[in-house]
């Protein structure tokens, strides 16, 4: 293993990584001048500010993404009419979403995974149904669900659920039967009932397991969500990138494309908080 | 005649007769001023349906009754207790509050949908009582299935997109909706990228590869039969590829398509964005064709007669609004933002105004580039099922012209523009002019299988 680098080293360099790529797009992006060909000005005002010139709308440069990066984090939360929220809104509906979904996953995946782990029968009986169904893209449930369903936000939801519950479950089965035979003898020979070893032996043993299923959940719900909102649409951040999609505007794509980034790194850190506080070593 | 309900006095004899009082196909035909309301259409027929299921809750004793007396004398009969003429009257003119006052209506963000749109900033909602929440949809397939679903409670629809649910096309099972208002007129065009702009005759396009938004548009069948008719077979010679407007701009400019037949504002936007130019505008395919409607599930017009009425007035306004000139700049105004189309106004002002840069150097002056006129023609019905036959959608023969007045409410439609004041056609059937070729729709045969010529 190699050296610890100092922070500040790795930062430095990281930051001017950053600061070459955006000055390479800045100067890719740039607008061929002069080759501008002549129309009439009556015409040219019909035109987008590129194609008056006689070439395509370009790719919004950084300067122009930084610019309307703040004018959208300048008042995130607004809400004017059904179909203009502010972006701190349209998170904060697909977080609502991944919540909700997440936690039903939660609600179901972490006590059957412990059923499956804790009997060999139902862990054989059950697994070709989760072989089956765990590999299945999450958005392909989406037309079902719908049709089924019907009710958009719920079936968006419902996505969410699908597909947060594999890890969960695999995970919680997986820590929960590799709990050590000497554990649960003990816990047997202090004739503990079959509840208490539960949750006084196997949870605590098998808390690291269930923990690191919930953050791979949680980082497949939030890339999940994106694309369901695209989908069925009204709120949401996946949503808002369809929307602006629809309006061409790049600059808004790209900024919405770092906000989700942003927001899953954040959701992966507080899970990985949660999995320092139920760490254990021998 | 068919009728729009089922008819509570079926069996052997019908009762068609207007509420006129004269035997003559009922509505359209009643001359204006006698019988400005005369309680036939879907609400007057939802009327007699509601009569006749208060006197006989029993579906079998009603049966019984029609067969033992006949429907002449059971009305006769029920009406010497209970107007049921004027009861026909009265619902017609719906005059009563909205049973529903809060609705869900969803839109596409296309120019077509401007009356839909238009009449939520500018109030044409709440002057009839109604509380209404325009929500922008992702897609076609998504307002189909959540207006299925009654999430909403009225759409903003492709006009075949009624027939096909209606029909059973596309979808399940068959989904009763029905045609309230035809939104827009004219209004699509034929986009090239402008690397084409050499090639303007449709014969040279073998191989090009084209979008339309949907299989169930007006914009699949125009685009399939002006290809046609210039030698090009439109499943063999092309791909033609359903795309959502948005990306038709999108894929023009990384040159995965050649062209599309889309709505506005991509067109504009197209060339706005100087990646295409405006081959054709379909206004010059087929003056005065339909493309979206103002759909509404059928049972809307028994559950909650008036605010269906109230609806309908709403829409006939603001279609009326829409379609003067001189309101043209406001109305772009009030539907460019965020809110609703979320493009640029200037954009939106070019085809609403018709006033508009055509991507090949030369500003262009037509007008009447975009309409707005409600009125739910017959004859567009029944056009648009010949293609759904002629391109193999519609596997089965269908009674065009009933289900043309099942499924256009014309009726209904034509009442709300005689209270606006608007001239009412006399007969909801008219023969069409496409692309310079009549289409009778009282002969539609001819068109089913109209010949590919090469």
């Amino acid at each position: 293993m190699a050296a610890k680098v100092p922070f500040w080293r790795a930062a430095s360099v990281s930051l001017l990584i950053l600061a070459v790529l955006l000055m390479a797009w800045e100067y890719a992006v740039l607008p061929v001048a002069g080759s501008g060909a002549a129309v009439d000005p009556e015409y040219a005002a019909l035109l987008g500010q590129a194609a008056a010139q006689g070439g395509t709308t370009p790719m919004p440069g950084p300067s122009a993404i930084g610019k309307r990066l703040v004018e959208l984090l300048a008042d995130p939360f607004y809400v004017r009419g059904t179909n203009d929220q502010g972006i701190g809104v349209q998170i904060a509906y697909s977080l609502l979403r991944v919540g909700a979904g997440f936690a039903l996953a939660a609600i179901v995946a972490i006590p059957l995974g412990f059923l499956i782990g804790m009997s060999p029968l139902l862990n054989a009986a059950l697994n070709p149904f989760i072989q089956v169904l765990r590999p299945v893209s999450p958005l392909a449930w989406m037309p079902l669900a719908l049709y089924t369903i019907k009710d958009s936000a719920i079936s968006s939801i419902f996505v969410i659920f699908i597909c947060s519950i594999w890890p969960m479950l695999l995970n919680t089965a997986f820590g929960v039967a590799s709990v050590r035979r000497e554990w649960l003898n003990v816990a047997r020979t202090l004739e503990a009932g079959t509840s208490k070893t539960a949750i006084r032996v196997i949870l605590p043993a098998a808390a690291p397991t269930i923990v690191t299923g919930m953050r791979i959940s949680i980082g497949i719900a939030w890339l999940v969500i994106v694309a369901a909102e695209m989908l069925v649409g009204g709120t949401g951040i996946g949503y808002w990138v369809w929307n602006q999609w629809n309006n061409l505007s790049i600059a808004d794509i790209v900024i919405a494309i770092l906000m989700i980034g942003v927001v899953g790194l954040l959701l992966d850190r507080l899970l990985g908080l949660v999995a320092h506080a139920v760490a254990w070593r021998e | 005649m068919a009728r729009i309900f089922s008819n509570p006095f079926s069996a052997e004899s019908r009762l068609d007769a207007c509420g006129c009082g004269a035997v003559h196909a009922p509505g359209l035909a009643c001359d204006a001023a006698n019988a400005p309301a005369d309680g036939t259409g879907a609400l007057g027929e939802a009327a007699e349906l509601a009569v006749m299921k208060a006197v006989f809750p029993e579906d079998a004793t009603r049966r019984a009754m029609l067969r033992l007396f006949g429907a002449g004398t059971l009305v006769a009969a029920i009406e010497s207790v209970f107007p049921l003429a004027t009861a026909r009257e009265a619902m017609a003119q719906a005059t009563g509050a909205p049973e529903k006052r809060d609705l869900k209506i969803g839109f596409i963000p296309i120019t077509c949908a401007t009356p839909i749109i238009m009449a939520h900033p500018m109030n044409f909602y709440s002057r009839h009582g109604l509380n209404v929440e325009v929500i922008r949809t992702a897609g076609w397939a998504v307002i189909r299935d959540r207006a299925i679903a009654r999430e909403y409670d009225a759409a903003h629809m492709l006009a075949p997109m009624p027939v096909a649910m209606s029909l059973g096309v596309g979808v399940g099972q068959p989904q009763p909706f029905a045609v309230a208002a035809i939104e827009n007129i004219n209004g699509q065009a034929i986009t090239l990228a402008t690397k084409h702009r050499e090639k303007r005759n449709p014969r040279d396009w073998k191989g090009f590869r084209f979008a339309v938004p949907f299989d169930f548009s007006m914009h699949n069948y125009l685009l399939r039969h002006y290809l046609a008719e210039n030698g090009i077979d439109p499943d063999r010679d092309v791909q033609i590829r359903s795309v959502p407007p948005p990306e038709m701009v999108a894929n023009l400019r990384a040159d995965n398509i050649d062209g599309f037949l889309g709505p506005d504002p991509f067109n504009q936007r197209a060339v706005f964005d100087g990646v295409g130019f405006i081959h054709i505008l379909t206004k010059e395919l087929w003056d005065g064709h339909p493309c979206c409607a103002f759909a509404v599930p059928r049972a809307m017009i028994t559950d909650t007669p008036n605010t269906f009425a109230a609806l309908m007035r709403s829409i006939v306004e603001a279609t009326a609004y829409s379609n003067k000139p001189e309101n043209r700049r406001e109305v772009a105004q009030a539907i460019a933002g965020q809110n609703y189309l979320n493009q640029p106004p200037t954009v939106v002002e070019q085809v609403l105004t018709g006033t508009f840069a055509d991507g090949l150097g030369r500003v262009q002056r037509v007008p009447d580039r975009i309409g707005f006129d409600p009125f739910p023609w017959h004859s567009m019905a029944i056009w648009i099922m010949t293609q759904m036959r002629r391109w193999g959608q519609l596997q089965r023969d269908v009674d065009y012209a009933q289900v043309a007045e099942q499924v256009f409410l014309a009726l209904d439609a034509g009442r709300a523009m005689r209270d606006q004041g608007l001239p009412v056609p006399a007969s909801p059937m008219r023969i069409e002019t496409i692309m310079g070729k009549p289409f009778d729709p009282a002969n539609p045969a001819a068109w089913t299988e109209r010949a590919i010529r090469t």
